[in-house]
């Protein structure tokens, strides 16, 4: 079973990738055949385990650790003024 | 008397040690090694050679001040990079983090650093770790040292081609689906996974967040045993870190496997297991056999729906992570005039990653979106159940399993690029192992027609020091492990004329 290109047009924009039309086509093809390898085993009567370690809810203090130098880290974005990061708009406005 | 780029880590810190050597001398041979020979080799993004000229002085210097160090005290070590160093760029082999410094390092980092390493350099990869052979990168692949025209093995490569080829006397990689054991097994180093928690994670830059784990690359079990010291143990900054005791490794290495129980999964010698391949596993299951211990054959019934699991959970994962490069906060952007932002974060993912980067996302994506969720992630996390419950049963009966580390050994360049699923298919033996959590180790097995054959040793949770014990006694019986490829160029006579 392959999936139909509206589907990979829509995962692109989900995954935000402006695919060209080679690779739309590629992936329309390859998605499915390597999901659906998936689709051999009976897994009706089985939990599932989405993490291997008896881990739950580690907690610790909601402390403030300053970082040293944070103007490093805002340099490293593309666009960036006075200590901020330059964005393009989020919210449309009149 | 070895040339000083061969001296394992445990040999060169004795002589360190007793001042009969400086870690000048030490990183001297290695960036001169680097010189030799990675023109053909090419495991490296960044040498990073000031640097590291700088920290063997420091360690000379305080050496001579009388001060007590470590073991990994002026020893020279590659890291892959996919860790985070600060001051030096960390790329992830990708043209998204091309230019990326990272302001911060992650804790192995930190523990090194505090272990007085020597960084001579970051490696090549696969481009965000994904990948089978290190032919993802988006800047040149990596060669093979036992065969130029082969692949070391992916995603960490560069790591285990650097320390095959006597670049660096030890190095650390990242294992999602066996990218250390599997570079490992294709380059005849020792390679190790620890168990998920085992070892922080903080500033590795994250591929599948419940399958990373870091590890080392060595040409020893002992040196293996001595990286994993360094870098075991709870981290308050990565919540998936255990706060479980860290034994002493290398006390563990007593040479004595009499009475281990050693379990042979069946699903590990099927078809798709290359000849020579299963010839060199039976030798070496024959040699533990002689050492005393109990070998019986086991069964890892749901081995074969692994790689069919973990390529919906590791890319969907890894759809989540690489949602941050975005162009705005950091990273690659695309020069692009445009006021619509989903436009210009769009087009600048597609410019910054390559192909099969790309083909995770969409992978990871389609699987969990609605409608979707149930029929892949949900059945792939029921998968990974039926593979966690068999080596649940198998250690019953065990104290190890072995088998195969890789089906094949190391492929020519070019060979799988074309059809994805069969580079998959190369890491069916060590995705089971990333599934579950347990640790597992990559050493060097026998050859066949002159290439590397790895041996896997796959543990119980936290039996890192049973598996290293496994590898130094099956070493004090072979001499695989010491055994060096042959490599153009690399004649330490002629650079001295």
């Amino acid at each position: 079973m392959s999936i139909d290109r509206d589907t990979v047009d829509h995962v692109a924009l989900l995954a935000r990738l402006a695919l060209s039309e080679q690779e739309r086509e590629t992936l329309r093809e390859q998605l499915s055949a390597i999901l659906e390898h998936i689709n051999v085993i009976d897994t009706s009567q089985v939990p599932a385990t989405a993490h291997i370690l008896p881990l739950e809810n580690v907690m610790r203090d909601d402390k403030v650790q300053a970082f040293p130098h944070p103007e490093v880290l805002v340099e490293q974005a593309p666009a960036h003024e006075d200590g901020y990061i330059r964005v393009r708009a989020v919210l449309e406005h009149e | 008397m070895p040339e000083l780029w061969q001296l394992t880590i445990s040999e060169a810190s004795e002589r360190l040690a007793r001042r009969e050597l400086s870690s000048i001398e030490l990183t001297h041979a290695h960036l001169d090694r680097i010189a030799q020979v990675e023109g053909n080799v090419r495991a490296f993004v960044t040498v990073t050679e000031e640097q590291a000229l700088q920290q063997a002085e420091r360690i000379d210097r305080q050496r001579s001040e009388g001060a007590r160090l470590g073991p990994l005290a002026g020893i020279p070590l590659a890291i892959k990079d996919v860790i985070c160093t600060k001051g030096t760029r960390t790329t992830c082999s990708s043209r998204m983090l091309e230019h990326f410094v990272p302001p911060y390092d992650a804790t192995v980092i930190a523990q090194l650093r505090a272990a007085g390493a020597v960084f001579v350099g970051k490696t090549n990869m696969d481009e965000f770790a994904m990948g089978s052979s290190t032919e993802n990168s988006a800047f040149f692949a990596t060669h093979n040292p036992w065969d130029l025209k082969r692949v070391p093995g992916g995603s960490s490569g560069g790591s285990a081609a650097a320390v095959a080829a006597g670049e660096a006397m030890g190095a650390l990689g990242s294992d999602t689906g066996g990218s250390v054991r599997q570079p490992g097994a294709l380059t005849n180093t020792v390679a190790l996974k620890p168990t998920y928690g085992r070892v922080s994670r903080y500033g590795l830059i994250a591929f599948a967040s419940s399958l990373d784990q870091i590890g080392p690359f060595a040409r020893s079990a002992r040196d293996a045993a001595i990286l994993l010291q360094a870098i075991a143990g709870h981290d308050p900054r990565d919540s998936t870190s255990v706060n479980e005791p860290v034994p002493d490794y290398q006390a563990a290495l007593t040479g004595d496997i009499s009475g281990l129980r050693v379990g042979v999964p069946r699903e590990y010698f099927v078809e798709g297991t290359e000849d020579g391949v299963r010839q060199a596993v039976e030798r070496a299951i024959d040699t533990l056999r002689s050492l005393g211990a109990e070998v019986g054959e086991c069964s890892l019934p749901h081995t074969r729906f692994g790689v069919a699991a973990y390529y919906i959970i590791a890319p969907s994962e890894a759809s989540a992570n690489l949602a941050r490069y975005d162009g705005i906060k950091y990273g690659f952007s695309l020069r692009h005039e445009t006021d619509d932002l989903i436009e210009y974060v769009s087009l600048t993912r597609d410019a910054g990653f390559g192909t099969e980067v790309k083909r995770r996302i969409m992978l990871g994506t389609y699987a969990l979106s609605s409608g979707y969720y149930d029929a892949y992630y949900l059945k792939a996390e029921q998968v990974r159940t039926l593979i966690k419950q068999d080596f649940d049963r198998a250690f019953q009966q065990f104290d190890v399993l072995v088998g195969p580390t890789s089906p094949t050994v190391a492929f020519k360049l070019g060979e799988k690029l074309s059809d994805p699923y069969a580079m998959y298919l190369n890491d069916v033996f060590t995705i089971p192992a990333n599934l579950a959590g347990n640790p597992g180790i990559s050493i060097p097995g026998g050859f066949s027609a002159g290439l590397p054959v790895g041996v896997q040793v796959i543990g119980p949770a936290f039996g890192e020091a049973t598996l290293l014990r496994v590898a130094d006694a099956f070493e004090r019986a072979t001499d695989y492990h010491a055994r060096w490829p042959e490599l153009p160029g690399a004649r330490p006579a002629r650079k001295r004329r």
